[in-house]
């Protein structure tokens, strides 16, 4: 049925404007079959309007899209048949239990799997005959991902589909995503968690502002910082101690960013830079307040590139 | 001062009730709106000038010429038969028979209106003959089932209840499911629309049946009032009825985002029906320059043709016009809601 190496998704200057505000502001992007890809950036960047055009739930001003080979001019019945889809916020019939859920939504679809199997593939067995409105968020979510599943689809939409879960929830709904991508569906996904995307995205899109402004694999984003490392630290004296000179002057570090009191340096090698900047400030006479070091992440490429962070703290 | 309210925790806890209050303008309409437009519907319908005009019908012309002495007396002349019905339909509260000299109230003394039209029409004829006394009246009670109050009162709360039934049902459950998004993720899988906008009638005539029957059945075994009409013809006017409103129900909810709104549209709706059509009293206390616009109301067809079905036995072909306002509310309503309707 599927063509190998056909895409799954191909958009095309893509664009959407609302009455106050480009939403989307020309989008190219392709999504090989079988890929994971996700679409990274904080609220606002334009994430849910783009995947809700690929849905075939809003009309994009400009551009084309091309789902499965099909476009939703000509061939909608058939593409919604063969996709599935999570939406952002979407309440479930309260009253309905979990299994009447699963069964009202498997009857859109012409072929899918099993009910019983598609409750135990999201790990709900046990909650099978209890109210919609008395799951936990998780479980709500869970459920939300089996309504899209019950079609048996080649494509897979998820919008945001661990915001607002607790860290365990959000776990439980990365090992269902994991193993839905090992059996060879494609799947593309929206978040704003740089964790998420690390975890379960083969390739990621990062968005602001309505554009796409890095496409790679996780490890090609990060590894474009130039640095593997990021120092975080404040002084008690304020930024004033040190200059932006001196850090950037100091061994391993490629780049020096501060924001409300802390400074923020890209390093090459830890082991280097770190004890030449406890040096510094040792000289300076300002007190150390706090000292970290991480990984690099895409939270700091999206740093590195705009300026601001995902998520607004 | 300001100071001291802002200190005083009363004075705040006051404050924000009062604040809440007046933000959420559903409460502002049922305060406010509500019971002055309530109060408007009845200072009409019972206003005092020339309210007091008590409609009555006599069988000749010489008794309706004597009985309009009277100026609280509104007299229709009109033959046995069609008085009758008239007074059970509510449009008069007394029929004055020539009976050989003598002269026949008919009249149901249950009900306080038509003791004073009595009083008022045995006043005039007495008076129109000049001497106190010389005109034989007698009584003839009407007590039989379908001319009591209570007959009048069933087809109009079964009309109410269609109508709330249709667009309350329809009403909250669409908007409710639009606000959560459900309505969206709906249509984002591969269901057929019109099923689902389908779905809604077929469950809205299956409560039906067990409404209807419910209620019909209670007002016949405890009030035993009477099935003149047949009561497969009953069966398709409730029919009709409840189609028509669950599609004006279709239509108010057809673009609503809130609950609060389509709250406060459906009220909007429906307030002037409650007044207006006759639920509880006749349509015809209403001024004649509003008549028209009534006639037009759904309620007002649909209760006008349950009150022919049940009480005058009239035949679908006879509320020809009653049936015709429910066709055309349950087509324009369906078909502007399938045009306006907001899936997302």
């Amino acid at each position: 049925m599927s063509v190998p190496g056909e895409a799954a998704l191909v958009l095309q200057g893509l664009r959407k404007a609302y009455a106050d505000v480009v939403a989307v502001d020309g989008i190219d992007l392709e999504a090989a079959r079988g890929e994971c890809l996700g679409l990274l950036g904080p609220n606002g960047a334009g994430k849910t309007t783009t995947i809700e055009i690929c849905e075939g739930l809003t009309a994009p001003d400009s551009g084309t899209v091309e789902v499965l080979g099909m476009t939703w001019r000509r061939d909608a019945a058939a593409l919604r048949q063969r996709i599935g889809i999570q939406l952002q916020e979407t309440q479930l019939a309260e009253k309905l239990t979990v299994a009447e859920t699963v069964t009202l939504f498997r009857s859109f679809y012409h072929r899918g799997p099993d009910i019983a199997d598609v409750i135990a593939l999201v790990q709900l067995d046990e909650k099978k005959g209890s109210r919609v409105g008395a799951l936990s968020g998780g479980q709500k979510q869970r459920l939300a991902l089996a309504c899209a599943l019950v079609g048996d689809p080649d494509l897979l939409f998820l919008d945001e589909p661990t915001t607002g879960l607790d860290p365990q929830a959000r776990r439980q709904v990365w090992d269902l995503v994991e193993r839905l991508k090992s059996s060879g569906r494609t799947i593309i996904l929206t978040t704003h968690y740089m964790e998420e995307a690390e975890r379960l995205c083969c390739r990621v899109a990062i968005m602001d502002h309505g554009k796409i402004i890095a496409l790679g694999t996780p490890r090609e984003l990060i590894a474009s910082l130039g640095a593997d490392h990021v120092v975080e630290f404040a002084l008690a004296g304020g930024d004033g101690a040190v200059t932006v000179e001196e850090l950037r002057s100091l061994e391993g570090v490629l780049g020096v960013r501060r924001e409300a009191g802390r400074c923020l340096l890209s390093v090459s090698e830890l082991h280097k830079s770190v004890p030449a900047l406890l040096d510094l400030v040792a000289r300076s006479g300002a007190g150390l307040l706090d000292l970290r070091t991480h990984s690099a992440t895409l939270e700091d490429v999206f740093v590195s590139m705009t300026g601001r962070r995902l998520r607004d703290e | 001062m300001s100071s001291w309210v802002e200190r005083s925790s009363l004075a705040q806890l006051t404050k924000v009730r009062f604040l809440e209050f007046l933000r959420e303008p559903e409460a502002i309409f049922w305060s406010f709106i509500f019971p002055v437009l309530l109060a408007a519907g009845l200072g009409i319908a019972f206003r005092n000038q020339p309210a007091q005009v008590v409609k009555i019908g006599a069988t000749d012309a010489r008794l309706a010429a004597a009985l309009r002495y009277e100026k609280g007396l509104e007299v229709r002349q009109m033959d046995r038969a069609a008085g009758d019905a008239a007074l059970r339909t509510g449009r008069i509260l007394l029929l004055a028979i020539a009976d050989a000299g003598a002269v026949v109230y008919r009249y149901d003394d249950t009900n306080p209106e038509s003791r004073n039209a009595r009083l008022l029409a045995d006043r005039a004829l007495q008076m129109a003959s000049g001497q106190p006394g010389a005109v034989k009246v007698s009584e003839d009670l009407v007590r039989e089932p379908g001319s009591r109050y209570i007959d009048f009162l069933v087809p109009g709360l079964l009309g109410m209840n269609l109508m709330g039934g249709g667009i309350w049902g329809l009403g909250f459950t669409i908007v409710d499911a639009r606000r959560k998004k459900l309505l969206k993720r709906l249509v984002a899988s591969p269901m057929s629309r019109w099923e689902y906008l389908l779905s809604f009638l077929l469950s809205r005539l299956v409560m039906l049946c067990l409404e209807v029957l419910t209620f019909v059945g209670f007002a016949v075994l405890v009030f035993g009032v009477p099935l003149r009409g047949s009561v497969m013809q009953l069966g398709i006017l409730c029919l009709l009825a409840s189609l028509s409103f669950s599609a004006l129900g279709l239509l108010i909810a057809c673009r609503v985002r809130t609950i609060e709104a389509v709250s406060g549209l459906m009220n909007f709706v429906m307030l002037p029906m409650w007044v207006l059509s006759g639920i509880f009293f006749s349509a015809e206390r209403f001024p004649d320059a509003v008549q028209p616009f009534i006639r037009i109301l759904p309620l007002t067809a649909v209760i006008d043709a349950l009150r022919g079905n049940m009480i005058q036995g009239l035949a679908l072909a006879e509320l020809g016009w009653q049936v015709a306002v429910m066709m055309c509310w349950l087509l324009s309503a369906f078909l502007t809601a399938l045009w306006l309707f907001r899936w997302r």
